[in-house]
């Protein structure tokens, strides 16, 4: 006769809010949670490191190419004009992360806008909106920004706008494909039955229900955004008068078989800051995406 | 017959998106501050006013837009893109000087990145908790949050300074000489760092993708078929579970094609390549208008190709895309 | 008496979840003779698909395994089998049709390739030969136009096509065994009569012997000559498919003859209420307690059905019944 297995009893299944819920599965993510923490400190770093550091990134203090540690005054070392790299490093983490913060903006905004319009109305509406995200699918994102920011100035504002308008495309596909699932679910017919007008069923009914692959997918728009802005300035496209991590690594290219640090130490800020939204990006993907719930 | 109406509608398409960057391309143009008048007078040294409204009238700057358009996009179907001041050449012989080397690296690299990363995605699915499927997963990371030119840079730090293995620069070592074989295997040596630099990036999203898919072949229903008709696991992963689960992944190669150029911009400018985008970013440097939409153009007519191409190889693999239904 | 063809002895199957070790298929016991017809019969979740998987040795890897018990099939013991063995009788001397047609065939190969490949891998034909010979197989299961048709995609046929064309894969080889596991539950009422027609003359052809999934007791009738009714993992009644039904010794058996009106009718003229088993399946968890499973849905239940699983009680006709009170039913 067979031994009778003792099986854990479940716990009593209990309504939960659902932000509790969230936060309980992105709290299992370890790396999630060191990565939220690390980026919790950069974005406080970039906020009030340049008072608490106070030297001025600008300043020439010290003899160009000093090596870190060589000097402890200058931690980081110095860059080709003597500047000292750390403060550079804490004062371009603000123009990266609000470049990256706010053209991340712009591209959901238009994607969300672009792919809501599709899915929900479908039929030709659909068909042009789709062909016109096709039209931006083909141009190469970045030749497009230098082109932008090459012919109308290198503003900060041209800037986070030229990388904005280039990367919503994937943004538009996923709204597009939740409106089109949610759409034909019971209760958005449901609402629709009981009068509820366009607007209402597209931003309260369906706009809510859509969100969570649209986060997820907005939180990695952040990142590739600090990294396009990085290409950008690297590339020397960016306002002079602004320290950004890519345009460090830019300035200081011509040296770099001389002063590798120079290219190296940005590089590693840049790398860990999108390391950290993509690990964050992975936490919000298991804590909202309901089919990785299930396991 | 279907076959060849549903790739002939796409060349058609094709065209029309051509087109629409043409029109993006001229207003672009259009809107820009400065024309090219003002750029001849530059590179003339200042002229005056009436000379200025001369050239002008000679080159149709005084048209309506539509009419200006209209002859743009004329041009351009005769391979006519304008004229660089700058290098005081046609755009088109610079840019077709330049397009092998981008071409080579591109092509290179996305096959390099496309077929290890789906080697990677097939060994890592078969175990999903071995060491292959946590490297994968670190790959991904990694290759999706260093900045590409970063990558570059680093690859030249490690290979070029420390262990002088690549060149630090260029496509050939001109001081070189001999027959086709030694030529191209020079330039082969100078295209190693970077092409691993621009595969980084994609081979990390191929590989975590081509995982996924195949994790998921691997549990379907086909798949217990194939077991249970008493085939070797080797037919069962690659002939029965692979072809299925390459559609997800040629997909995304498609969609990526733009951001491979991109990126290819960033890589050429780091190790000297002379293609499009080392091109582009001294076009860009010397403002020299036309010759910058002329690459624009050219860059998206890859990208168009390259989609071709993808919607062709996808077809290949999966019967129900663009087929009946 | 002749050696049975197939014949399973004290099955247990684990299953690890993530609750724990749960036995979904505990201390089976049946054959299966030459050219015979055996169907399993029981709701979803009882393990009748599980026991299939166990005799191909599909058991999802990792997570099934068979803890005790012998599955010989011709005097070898396929728990024991190498890998490349079972490889060998897999899809050639035993092989299976599953529920789903619509998903259970490659989207990526034409039907016709698909044949032909089990035909390569254990006939040892050559490809045209196999080809060939697919595009019989097509047209022996009903398939008009069969060689055309053979080189279509499996998007460009219907469901019951579909279901043809996995017989014709499984039927490939002259297998001894066919495990059908409910190959008409995803298919329309009219296509799972021609379904069933169809595997009932293979049979007469072929002599093939058929292992029939189902829940279906109407298809039982039509089909079988022994079933084995199964609860929760466990053998509830097995026996000649006539006696049971005139005469079910088990409580769960009672309840799935009357949720099927025409058997009743055409097997005992009178016209009884149509009834339903009250309640569902134990879960997982429950597997395996020292206690008869179907108790909580059971109407005869007494204290020791809660106290103790009951052992198996044969009768003279052949039926062999696990219930306490199976002789007073």
């Amino acid at each position: 006769m067979s031994e009778p297995v003792t099986l854990p009893e479940e716990a009593p299944e209990q309504a939960r809010h659902p932000f509790t819920e969230a936060w309980e599965m992105f709290r299992r993510n370890h790396a999630a949670l060191v990565a939220l923490v690390l980026l919790v400190l950069i974005c406080v770093l970039a906020v009030i490191g340049p008072v608490l550091y106070g030297r001025d990134p600008y300043d020439m203090v010290w003899a160009p190419f000093t090596r870190p540690g060589e000097n402890w005054d200058f931690i980081l070392g110095t860059d080709y004009l003597g500047r000292d790299l750390l403060a550079m490093i804490i004062s371009g983490a603000r123009v990266s992360i609000i470049i990256g913060l706010s053209a991340a903006f712009v591209s959901i905004f238009i994607g969300v806008t672009v792919g809501a319009l599709a899915g929900f109305y479908r039929g030709w509406v659909e068909e042009a909106l789709m062909r016109f995200t096709e039209f931006f699918q083909v141009l190469p994102t970045l030749l497009f920004s230098m082109v932008i920011v090459a012919l109308f100035g290198a503003s900060l504002p041209m800037i986070t706008f030229a990388i904005g308008v280039v990367s919503w495309t994937a943004v538009a596909r996923i709204t597009r494909a939740e409106f089109l699932r949610i759409r034909e679910l019971e209760y958005v017919t449901a609402s629709r039955a009981s009068g509820a007008r366009n607007a209402k069923l597209m931003f309260r009914v369906i706009l809510p229900n859509a969100l969570p692959p649209i986060i997820v997918q907005s939180a990695l728009m952040v990142g590739s955004a600090i990294l396009f802005e990085a290409g950008l300035s690297f590339l020397g496209l960016t306002d002079p008068n602004v320290v950004s991590w890519g345009q460090i690594i830019g300035s200081n290219r011509t040296y770099f078989l001389d002063a590798s640090f120079t290219v190296t130490i940005p590089g590693v800020a840049i790398f860990v800051t999108v390391l950290c939204i993509s690990l964050v990006g992975d936490g919000l993907n298991d804590a909202l995406n309901p089919k990785l719930r299930a396991r | 017959m279907n076959f060849l109406r549903v790739t002939l509608i796409r060349i058609l398409y094709a065209a029309i998106l051509l087109i629409a960057v043409l029109v993006l391309n001229f207003s672009l143009m259009h809107a820009a501050p400065g024309d090219v008048a003002d750029t001849i007078a530059q590179a003339a040294g200042g002229i005056d006013a009436e000379a200025l409204e001369q050239i002008r009238r000679e080159y149709g700057l005084d048209q309506p837009f539509l009419v200006q358009l209209g002859r743009y996009i004329g041009n351009v179907l005769q391979f006519d893109l304008g004229y660089s001041y700058f290098y005081s050449d046609k755009v088109t012989n610079l840019i077709l000087s330049r397009l092998p080397a981008t071409l080579l690296l591109v092509i290179s690299a996305q096959l390099l990145a496309l077929v290890v990363g789906v080697v990677l995605g097939v060994f890592s699915a078969r175990k999903p908790n071995g060491i292959l499927s946590h490297f994968v997963t670190f790959l991904a990371l990694f290759g999706y949050s260093a900045p590409v030119f970063w990558t570059g840079l680093l690859m030249l730090v490690v290979f070029s300074l420390m262990v002088p293995l690549f060149p630090v620069a260029g496509m050939r070592d001109v001081t070189i000489e001999g027959g086709f074989f030694v030529q191209a295997l020079d330039i082969a040596h100078h295209l190693v760092l970077p092409m691993l630099t621009l595969a980084s990036i994609f081979l990390a999203l191929y590989s975590r993708l081509s995982r996924a898919a195949m994790m998921e072949v691997l549990g379907s229903d086909y798949v217990r078929t194939a077991k249970a008709k008493g085939l070797s696991p080797r037919q069962v992963v690659y002939k029965h579970a692979l072809k299925n689960a390459l559609s997800p992944v040629i997909t995304l190669a498609g969609l990526q094609l733009s951001a491979v150029v991109s990126g290819a911009v960033l890589v050429e400018t780091v190790f000297s390549w002379p293609g499009l985008g080392t091109l582009a970013f001294q076009s860009i440097l010397a403002r020299d208008t036309p010759l910058i939409l002329g690459i624009l153009f050219f860059s998206a007519l890859v990208v168009i190709v390259g989609n071709l191409l993808t919607d062709l190889a996808l077809r290949l693999v999966d019967p129900r895309v663009g087929g009946k239904r | 008496m002749t050696e049975a063809l197939l014949k399973v002895e004290n099955l247990r199957i684990e299953l690890t979840t993530r609750a724990g070790v749960a036995p979904v298929i505990d201390n089976l016991s049946f054959e299966l003779g030459h050219g015979e017809n055996i169907s399993f019969v029981g709701e979803s979740g009882c393990g009748k698909s599980m026991t299939a998987l166990a005799i191909m040795g599909l058991l999802p890897e990792g997570v099934g395994r068979v803890a005790s018990g012998r599955i010989l099939f011709e005097g070898e013991d396929l728990t024991a089998a190498s890998d490349s063995r079972l490889r060998d009788i897999r899809g050639n001397e035993i092989s299976m049709i599953f529920q789903e047609p619509m998903t259970s065939l490659n989207p990526v190969y034409t039907v016709g390739e698909q044949i032909a490949e089990v035909l390569r891998a254990h006939q040892g034909l050559s490809a045209r030969a196999a080809r060939d010979m697919a595009a019989d197989l097509l047209d022996a299961v009903r398939i008009p136009n069969a060689r055309a048709r053979a080189g279509d995609y499996p998007f460009q046929m219907s469901g019951g096509q579909r279901q043809r064309v996995m017989i014709a894969m499984a039927l490939a080889c002259r297998p001894k065994i066919l495990i059908a596991d409910e190959p008409t539950t995803a298919l329309d009422v009219t296509v799972q009569a021609q379904i069933f027609d169809l595997l009932r003359d293979l049979r007469r052809d072929t002599g093939t012997s058929i292992i029939l999934i189902t829940h279906d007791m109407g298809a039982v009738a039509e089909m079988a000559e022994r079933m084995i009714v199964m609860y929760a993992g466990r053998n509830a009644e097995i026996g000649p498919v006539e006696q049971i039904i005139d005469h079910p010794r088990h409580p769960y058996t009672k309840g799935l003859i009357s949720c099927v009106p025409h058997i009743m009718a055409t097997l005992t003229e009178d016209r009884p209420d149509l009834t339903e088993v009250p309640g569902i399946v134990p879960g997982l968890r429950e597997f395996g307690q020292d206690r008869c499973l179907f108790a909580s849905r059971c109407a005869y239940r007494t204290e020791q059905c809660l106290r103790q699983r009951p052992p198996a009680m044969a009768f003279d006709n052949g039926q062999l019944a696990d219930c306490w009170h199976a002789e007073t039913l």
